[in-house]
């Protein structure tokens, strides 16, 4: 197991980069913190269609996300190898097309996110706005969508996790992520199957238990924070 | 994958409706449902005893079940169903190896995979249900003399039930989008088939289309099947 450790960890890290394409777990974290962070402002206009009051905008953003709630990521993925290259014309790498199934599954399920968040704020926040005389649109963005993202934020690390875990999905395609250079590595040692599997597996469970036990933490703090912020204040 | 660039071609019906690549396209759609049962059936189980290991009155089952779910949890299904093709499998004596490998071990590896994926997050969902029935019925079961077990099921699992099934029904959802990972071991299921016919025709819009469609269409009835029973069984408060 050491030896094993000893030999591969540079391949595992960070693929065959400095002499070829980055890969392995460098790759991997790349992939989903640039799909999070792409998906972000895609996922905020999606959850803004999906909860605004104009029925041409929200019927068929919700139509859409409900189709790609009932695919699996890897029909995404899929359809995403088949069609960019017809689409565009320029034959794409698997690291983009992981990328753009990445954007547009994430974006869909932040959507929700950021729908439940919105929902989340009182009804009597947006009608004191509205009542100031501010429009819908500077109701959602100074008084809705500030008080909604801040409550979000625990979701959206979480859903930081699942990106991590989806990325695994690009071993599928060909792309050397970390789940794909560990079966190299299985590969070549050809021996220490289930050693190599425990590392692969123990590499995700870091990354993501951590995570997952910030994510929780943040969620304590906003939840103790807003106990404090609405509690009755004493008379002077 | 093999990338194929061509003008488009008229989409083509027939090939989904008769002949051998509908056979293939629809033998992996079966295959996938029975992953999902016999995977379901392997989840449920588990997923109950999970739950009450994370409830239990002492602290390290409490920490078993703990470890359970969050080892799983934090690691992608994909890389369990690695471990549980390439890895495991290497474990067994080698008489049953042997007869392991004569028979379909993809299939197996993909169950148990999807199984112990599932159960985690199950058990989560029946803690939960659990936990939103009132401690003091917990206690009053536990005054009138039964134990812990016993209370459990005779007095708060029929409770739990009620609230537990549309979270069950929707990780459901999730186990039936999950099977599609098998391909990766090379389960014929429906994924791997419409990536067969795919590379044997070119025909990527048909066969996406296909499988597409059924994913969807098996989504739908769960999803419906949810809403049934929310609108038939409403939470009732305790």
């Amino acid at each position: 197991m050491i030896e094993l450790v000893q030999t591969y960890w540079v391949y595992f890290l960070i693929g065959q980069y400095p002499k070829g394409p980055l890969g392995g777990l460098a790759l991997t974290v790349l992939l989903a913190a640039l799909g999070l962070v792409l998906a972000l402002p895609f996922g905020l206009l999606l959850g803004m269609a999906r909860v605004s009051p104009w029925r041409w905008l929200r019927w068929p953003v919700t139509t859409v996300a409900f189709v790609v709630r009932g695919t699996p990521l890897l029909m995404v993925v899929f359809w995403a190898y088949f069609f960019l290259p017809s689409v565009t014309g320029v034959k794409t790498d698997q690291f983009t097309t992981m990328l753009i199934a990445l954007v547009v599954f994430d974006g869909i399920y932040i959507g929700e996110i950021v729908r439940a968040g919105i929902l989340g704020v009182p009804r009597g926040q947006v009608e004191s706005a509205r009542s100031l005389g501010l429009g819908y649109g500077r109701a959602m963005r100074f008084v809705v969508l500030p008080q909604a993202l801040r409550s979000m934020l625990p979701s959206l690390v979480n859903q930081f996790v699942s990106t991590i875990k989806e990325t695994s999905l690009g071993y599928i395609i060909g792309l050397a992520e970390v789940s794909f250079i560990a079966s190299q590595i299985n590969t070549q040692v050809f021996t220490k199957p289930v050693q190599v599997y425990l590392v692969l597996g123990l590499t995700y469970f870091v990354m993501c238990f951590g995570l997952s036990r910030f994510a929780y933490w943040l969620e304590a703090r906003t939840s103790r924070r807003t106990l404090v912020r609405s509690a009755p204040k004493a008379p002077a | 994958m093999r990338l194929a660039t061509h003008p488009p071609m008229p989409f083509d019906y027939s090939l989904l409706l008769v002949g051998k690549y509908h056979d293939m396209l629809v033998a992996g759609f079966l295959l996938s449902l029975q992953l999902l049962a016999a995977s379901l059936m392997l989840a449920l189980p588990i997923a109950l005893v999970v739950a009450l290991l994370r409830l239990a009155p002492s602290a390290p089952l409490r920490w078993l079940g703990f470890a359970y779910v969050e080892s799983i949890r934090n690691i992608p299904l994909l890389a369990h169903m690695l471990f549980w093709y390439f890895g495991a499998p290497e474990l067994l004596p080698e008489d049953i190896k042997q007869r392991l490998y004569a028979g379909r071990i993809e299939a197996m590896s993909a169950i148990v995979a999807l199984g112990l994926y599932t159960a985690a997050y199950m058990a989560e969902d029946i803690r939960s249900g659990i936990r939103a029935i009132p401690a003091v019925q917990m206690e009053a079961g536990r005054a009138l003399g039964f134990g812990f077990l016993a209370t459990m099921r005779r007095i708060i699992l029929p409770q739990a039930l009620r609230v537990t099934i549309p979270p069950l029904i929707s990780q459901t959802l999730n186990l039936w989008k999950g099977t599609s990972i098998a391909t990766v071991i090379g389960v014929a299921e429906l994924m791997y088939q419409a990536g067969q016919v795919e590379s044997a025709t070119f025909r990527s819009a048909e066969s996406f289309a296909f499988a597409t469609a059924a994913y969807l269409t098996v989504s739908m009835i769960i999803t419906g099947a949810a809403s049934w029973y929310q609108h038939r069984f409403p939470p009732r408060a305790a």
